[in-house]
């Protein structure tokens, strides 16, 4: 057993289903419920459940989750993504007790406070003060343990002035910050948060953030959140579910899975194990224009077996282009992302020359992502045309050329969650005495 | 498996039991109720001019209608009973009963916002309408004590003090019926909404069918009166008025039928909610 394994379990779900009725409910199904109801105390089969359940959708009735089994450890900040639709909110409905399964069994071994929308009890004529108290008392707080943290909750909210005037009064931030707070300072176990944050301003969703990261790191508290910000996926999360269709996907290293969610469509750019050379000619044009004057239609990693990088290794591809009009000054930009499309950095463009009409010429390309270090990254690349005013017309946007991982071989453990994805260079120190 | 040391282990699993009162539970949450039972004052008034005072106000203003109308008009006999006071003390049970029975039949479609996104025991609010309403009933007692102050000075009135230890007896009793009906009818409501209409209406004619706006013994022996007395409140209303105004007609044998009623619904009621409260989120 690893260490991982030996942590305490927080949560475990195990088959877990969670089954909904499509179209109207009641209004004819009066009859429909006897029925069934009939059956059941008959103890024979329910004639208007169909025989094979297993199925995501049949007739009547539809899987939101479909057959869940996770184990979320003690201390653990685990992320859920996923499209809308995927079953995160239905999990997360299943282990607040909001609503019962329709198959499988739970454990739950903690408290739990859930955010799956703040205020919820929030009353508008009663002051921020009263509401402390009555939503605190729903998320299952005393009245003495509300008492003791008042304090806290009101200097957290940062509504102070406001806390005697009633919440009707409130900005929609006001409200929910105040509720927010309340939430946060429960002595839970477990937290568990469905996109809470999108409300506060910055500098409140920063805040929280660091208090949740907190909560998880220091106070051994285990956190599940939702969310479709993957920035704050990545602030705060240890670990990531991906889910679609009511199943699990993927549970893992949060990069990957983020990956794993944002790119469908863009899979093409997806490598082999082994592979380090791509044929594009049979690819579309994916040109601005209707057609493209030049096109990439070959890309090879040199001296690479598989897109697999070490941190401060330098990178070298050939390229063949082919080009359907003579082009005076063609030039050539690279563009590292994150999965989810957030720009790394862009080396700006390096003149290929003059290519001619109807001609393939190959390039090697040497470059050196200085700095860029343990994570998963898009490559894009893009040719380009530049004028003799300077004006630039892409002509050529291969985007993802290819997909890369920079992985750490040894020496330091670099936490790119924290740390980001950039190693600067070692700082020079003088001693000046 | 490794396990948590923490003392709390939650087990949920899609097999329900029928009785799971968990009260444990409930207790846990005591703060809750009693800020529920806070709030539902709270709320009803603020942005008020006259505030608490109309809990005073509307039985008054309706008991002096009802001594017109049915004492003053109809000609209807309050039992030698002076008529206002007769009005009040009906009015104060019986709007004990019918607003543990109204608030509670609209506990899931009311709360469906908190309930659909928290979990707390949901037995919670039901307890806290039935608090909330013995408060009200408290202070409408306080107002038929003024008047009974009046009468009792003048010698007119003739109250049986040793029964009014019942009162808190007939306070669980009308609450167990009146949350037990409630809360089924909550139960039911979350599919089949028409009997939120029924019960607006049901309640107002149900209370002609109770001695609220005359007395039991006006009526004459026959099926009304045995109809009357299969009616789970009747029983109640006369016994605490036989109480608190020396006037009224307990039938024992009734009484034990209406406490039967008021066991078996309450039992079925919790049954139910227990049931739905699971996954009433799905269907409301």
């Amino acid at each position: 057993m690893s260490s991982l394994n030996e942590k305490p379990v927080a949560i475990r779900l195990s088959g877990v289903k969670k089954m909904y009725r499509l179209g109207q409910i009641g209004g004819g199904t009066l009859t429909a419920d006897l029925q069934s109801w009939w059956a059941r105390v008959r103890g024979k089969e329910d004639p208007n459940i169909p025989v094979n359940m297993d199925q995501r959708l049949i007739g009547q009735t539809f899987m939101a989750l479909n057959g869940i089994d996770l184990e979320v450890k003690k201390g653990e900040a685990l992320g859920i993504i996923g499209g809308n639709g995927a079953g995160k909110s239905t999990m997360l409905k299943l282990l607040c007790r909001v609503t019962a399964p329709t198959e499988g069994e739970i454990d739950i071994y903690g408290r739990i406070v859930s955010m799956l929308e703040v205020g919820t009890g929030f009353n508008g004529e009663m002051t921020g003060r009263e509401n402390v108290y009555l939503n605190g008392a729903i998320l299952g707080m005393t009245k003495a343990e509300i008492d003791a943290k008042m304090e806290d909750i009101i200097e957290f909210s940062e509504v102070r002035d406001f806390i005697d005037t009633p919440v009707k009064r409130y900005s929609s931030g006001m409200f929910v910050k105040l509720a927010f707070s309340v939430a946060a300072h429960l002595d839970s176990e477990i937290m568990i948060m469905d996109e809470v944050l999108a409300v506060g301003d910055m500098a409140f969703q920063k805040k929280c953030l660091t208090k949740m990261r907190e909560a998880a790191t220091q106070q051994g508290r285990t956190v599940l959140y939702v969310s479709h910000n993957m920035n704050t996926i990545r602030q705060l999360c240890d670990r990531c579910v991906v889910m679609d269709k009511g199943r699990i996907i993927f549970q893992g290293d949060v990069e990957e899975a983020i990956e794993i969610y944002m790119n469908n469509e863009a899979m093409q750019g997806q490598w082999a194990e082994g592979q380090s050379e791509r044929d594009l000619t049979t690819c579309e044009t994916r040109s601005p224009w209707a057609e493209g004057k030049a096109r990439i239609v070959y890309l090879k990693l040199l001296g690479k077996e598989n897109a697999l990088y070490a941190p401060g290794e330098k990178m070298k591809f050939q390229i063949r282009i082919l080009a359907n009009q003579t082009i005076e000054n063609l030039r050539l930009r690279v563009e590292i992302r994150y999965g989810d499309d957030t720009p790394v950095g862009t080396m700006p463009g390096v003149s290929l020359g003059t290519v001619e009409a109807q001609t393939t010429r190959d390039f090697t390309v040497e470059f050196d992502p200085i700095g860029l270090t343990v994570g998963r990254y898009r490559v894009d690349m893009v040719l380009f045309e530049l004028d003799e005013f300077g004006n630039s017309f892409d002509q050529e946007l291969l985007l993802p050329a290819f997909r890369m991982e920079v992985r750490e071989e040894q020496g330091l453990v670099w936490s790119p969650q924290n740390w980001g994805h950039i190693r600067f260079a070692d700082a020079t120190v003088t001693k000046l005495n | 498996m490794s396990q948590s040391p923490s003392s709390y282990h939650t087990h949920i699993s899609a097999r329900h039991r029928w009785f799971d009162l968990n009260l444990r539970e409930v207790w846990q949450y005591r703060d809750l109720i009693v800020l529920f039972t806070k709030r539902s004052f709270v709320v009803s008034y603020k942005q008020t001019i006259l505030g608490p005072a109309w809990i005073f106000l509307t039985p008054l203003f309706s008991s002096i209608v009802q001594a017109f109308v049915f004492g003053g008009i109809a000609g209807i006999g309050t039992d030698g009973v002076p008529g206002l006071l007769f009005y009040l003390c009906n009015n104060a049970v019986w709007a004990y009963f019918s607003t543990c029975l109204i608030n509670n039949a609209s506990t899931f479609t009311a709360n469906a916002g908190v309930f659909g996104k928290v979990y707390f025991p949901r037995l919670t609010t039901p307890i806290s309408n039935v608090i909330s309403s013995i408060i009200r009933f408290g202070i409408q007692m306080l107002l038929v004590l003024l008047f009974m102050s009046y009468y009792l000075v003048r010698g007119s009135l003739h109250p049986r003090w040793a029964m009014w230890l019942l009162i808190p007896v007939e306070l669980v009793h009308l609450g167990l019926l009146g949350m037990g009906l409630g809360i089924i009818i909550s139960s039911l409501t979350t599919k089949y909404r028409d009997l939120t209409v029924l019960v607006g209406f049901g309640v107002s004619l149900w209370m002609y069918a109770t001695p609220v706006v005359y007395p039991l013994s006006t009526v004459a022996d026959g099926w009304i009166k045995n109809l009357l007395l299969v009616n789970p409140v009747t029983p109640s209303v006369e016994l605490l008025r036989s109480a608190i105004l020396g006037a009224g007609t307990v039938y024992w044998d009734a009484y034990a039928l209406s406490w039967a009623v008021s066991l078996v619904v309450t039992v079925l009621g919790i049954m139910i909610f227990n049931k739905v409260e699971r996954t009433f989120m799905d269907t409301v």
